[in-house]
């Protein structure tokens, strides 16, 4: 069919340039609208098809938020907002009555994220820079797809390997460390996020112009000068931008915690014992057998609303930070 | 503005025969390749002390080429081999053992389109200075108002010292790049068709801050503008397809040249 139709296309093609010669190249293309009226309507239509994808996905989000909304007002019907912010204990499975204290389980999770982020901004950072100031144009083409490659593999498979690898090593190096801790977790998540910020990191160094790094040689600077007092600062917005994209990551990161972070919500900043972070919570309530409709339930809108502020402060932070030193050239 | 294409400058010409100069920059039987290239062909040229020396020549005859071997700027280039020597103030820059950083803090560079860091003005040119250890603050303050004031610049800018570089017009950004390239004071400054961005008043400019700055520093520009070599320089190179054809006197260049295709590129017929 499609063949038929190419040779018909061709054919005409053919015609229109045989006619070339007899006939005025305005009037062939006038001959063409002529047979193009659909041309119009498609013009009107793809709009509008536009636009409504855009408020599906606009629509989408709002509804997700509106029902984490009511849910959490749910939640609170039940359980004062007072307890859930200033209770220290997580206590929902109780057999009388649960305490929600929500800060053992946003002490987990800072935890994690905290391990995460010393394991991997020096990390990133410096294969970012390695790779755009320093690496051939053929190491890049090698070390760039395997980073990007990392940052695909599923995270449950870090999870186990947090579980059984990573925590194996720790205990040996670490006595006392329990088999669920956080600190485990915490160095994979680090894993998992480095090449997210050696990528994008990168990306925001390779985009300053070269005529910077010129600038800068030309006064004698070093290359190490160059990429830490040029090319650096040249591109902080962008990196910026990736390490808080990285942290909302770590924040929200959810099969590792649940597999190596381990289920005791505590009140400390002991990275060495087992910890419940609010993702792994709403992991183990929604596997669980808490019914639909009990205050159970609903507190995994609540911890999920408090999971999503989180994130949404670490976006208004990184636009504040990445506006204000913002340096432009051009 | 009105210029005769011709201008033989008396000025110049006096200055020339005041006094022996010397020799900043000996260059002798440099050859280069880009790849299979043959991109500078037996260049000979010996560049003086507190003169203007001017390179002129088409697109693609060498000229930038050459003006980027004297601080070395060409190894960002890959795939570079060059052949011969050049002395600067004796010593073989072609040299492994010369060190570029020591090199490109004597020889400074401006280039073709105004290349500010995306920083302060005050810290465009305090840049340089820093790098090289200068920490005190009183000291950099005075560097930066010396350097600016050099450049003609610091009028224009002193009260806006924190704003970004990109803030200012395009020839003020040229004049804070050679502002920046003074603030170490070096003792060649090498210009990149430092005008070629540039509208006309801004380019007076420039050329008005060149004769000015050659008093203390020995400049080598690059031009495609042969009325701009003719008013600012004292020695000209004509450059094609990678030899230098001609190397005299400007106002001997602009008024008699010796070789046809000399004559022929300054009268416009080619290039």
């Amino acid at each position: 069919m499609l063949l038929i139709l190419l040779c018909f296309r061709m054919g005409v093609i053919e015609l229109a340039i045989q006619n070339v010669n007899s006939l005025s190249i305005q009037k062939l293309i006038e001959e063409k609208k002529k047979n193009h009226n659909t041309a119009g309507i498609i013009e009107k239509f793809i709009p509008m098809i536009l636009l409504l994808a855009a408020v599906v996905s606009v629509l989408t989000t709002i509804g997700t938020v509106l029902t984490l909304i009511f849910e959490t007002i749910t939640f609170f019907q039940t359980v004062s907002i007072l307890e859930f912010l200033t209770t220290k204990k997580w206590y929902p499975f109780s057999e009388t009555e649960g305490t929600f204290g929500i800060l053992p389980l946003v002490l987990g999770t800072l935890k994690v994220t905290f391990i995460a982020i010393i394991v991997s901004i020096p990390i990133g950072l410096t294969s970012a820079i390695y790779l755009s100031e320093y690496a051939t144009e053929r190491t890049r083409r090698i070390i760039k797809p395997i980073l990007e490659v990392l940052a695909g593999i599923p995270t449950i498979v870090y999870g186990f390997f947090a579980l059984t690898f990573v925590t194996p090593l720790l205990r040996e190096i670490i006595p006392g460390l329990e088999l669920f801790n956080a600190l485990s977790p915490g160095i994979v998540i680090g894993i998992m996020i480095t090449p997210m910020i050696a990528s994008l990191s990168e990306d925001a160094l390779v985009s300053v112009p070269n005529s910077m790094r010129e600038g800068a040689f030309a006064l004698g600077a070093t290359k190490f000068e160059v990429a830490l007092k040029v090319v650096l600062p040249a591109a902080i917005s962008g990196i910026i931008s990736s390490i808080v994209l990285a942290i909302s990551r770590a924040i929200g990161e959810t099969m590792i915690v649940a597999i190596a972070g381990g289920s005791t919500p505590n009140v400390d900043w002991n990275v060495t014992n087992s910890i419940q972070t609010m993702t792994a919570y709403i992991v183990q309530v929604s596997q669980g057998d808490a019914g639909y409709g009990t205050t159970i339930y609903y507190s995994i809108y609540a911890v999920g609303m408090t999971l999503f502020i989180f994130t949404l402060i670490m976006n208004l932070i990184a636009q504040y930070i990445s506006r204000r030193f913002r340096e432009e050239y051009e | 503005m009105t210029i005769t294409l011709v201008s033989p400058q008396i000025e110049v010409m006096k200055m020339d025969s005041i006094q022996e100069k010397n020799i900043v920059y000996q260059t002798s039987q440099l050859n280069l390749w880009y790849g299979e290239k043959h991109a500078l062909k037996n260049i000979n040229l010996d560049i003086l002390e507190n003169e203007v020396t001017a390179i002129i020549g088409p697109s693609g005859c060498g000229k930038s080429t050459y003006l980027k071997i004297l601080n070395r700027m060409i190894e960002l280039v890959q795939g570079v081999k060059i052949t011969g020597e050049i002395l600067y103030r004796n010593r073989n820059i072609l040299d492994r053992s010369y060190q570029v950083e020591e090199l490109r803090t004597k020889v400074g560079m401006v280039f073709q389109k105004p290349n500010p860091f995306p920083k302060s003005i005050y810290e465009n040119v305090a840049y340089g200075p820093k790098i090289h250890g200068i920490r005190d603050k009183k000291v950099l303050e005075q560097i930066v108002e010396k350097s600016l004031r050099s450049a003609a610049l610091w009028d224009e800018v002193k009260d806006r010292l924190n704003q970004n570089a990109y803030s200012l017009s395009g020839g003020q950004q040229q004049r804070l790049c050679i502002a920046r390239c003074l603030a170490i004071e070096p003792d060649v400054i090498l210009m990149d068709e430092p005008t070629s961005a540039l509208d006309p008043i801004s380019t007076l400019k420039i050329e008005e801050l060149v004769k000015e700055l050659k008093k203390e520093y020995s400049i080598i520009i690059v031009t495609h503008n042969m009325q701009q070599a003719a008013r600012i320089s004292n020695k000209t190179a004509f450059f094609l397809n990678g030899e230098v054809i001609e190397f005299a006197p400007t106002s001997k260049i602009f008024s008699n040249p010796k070789d046809k295709r000399t004559e022929d590129y300054i009268t416009g017929r080619f290039g």
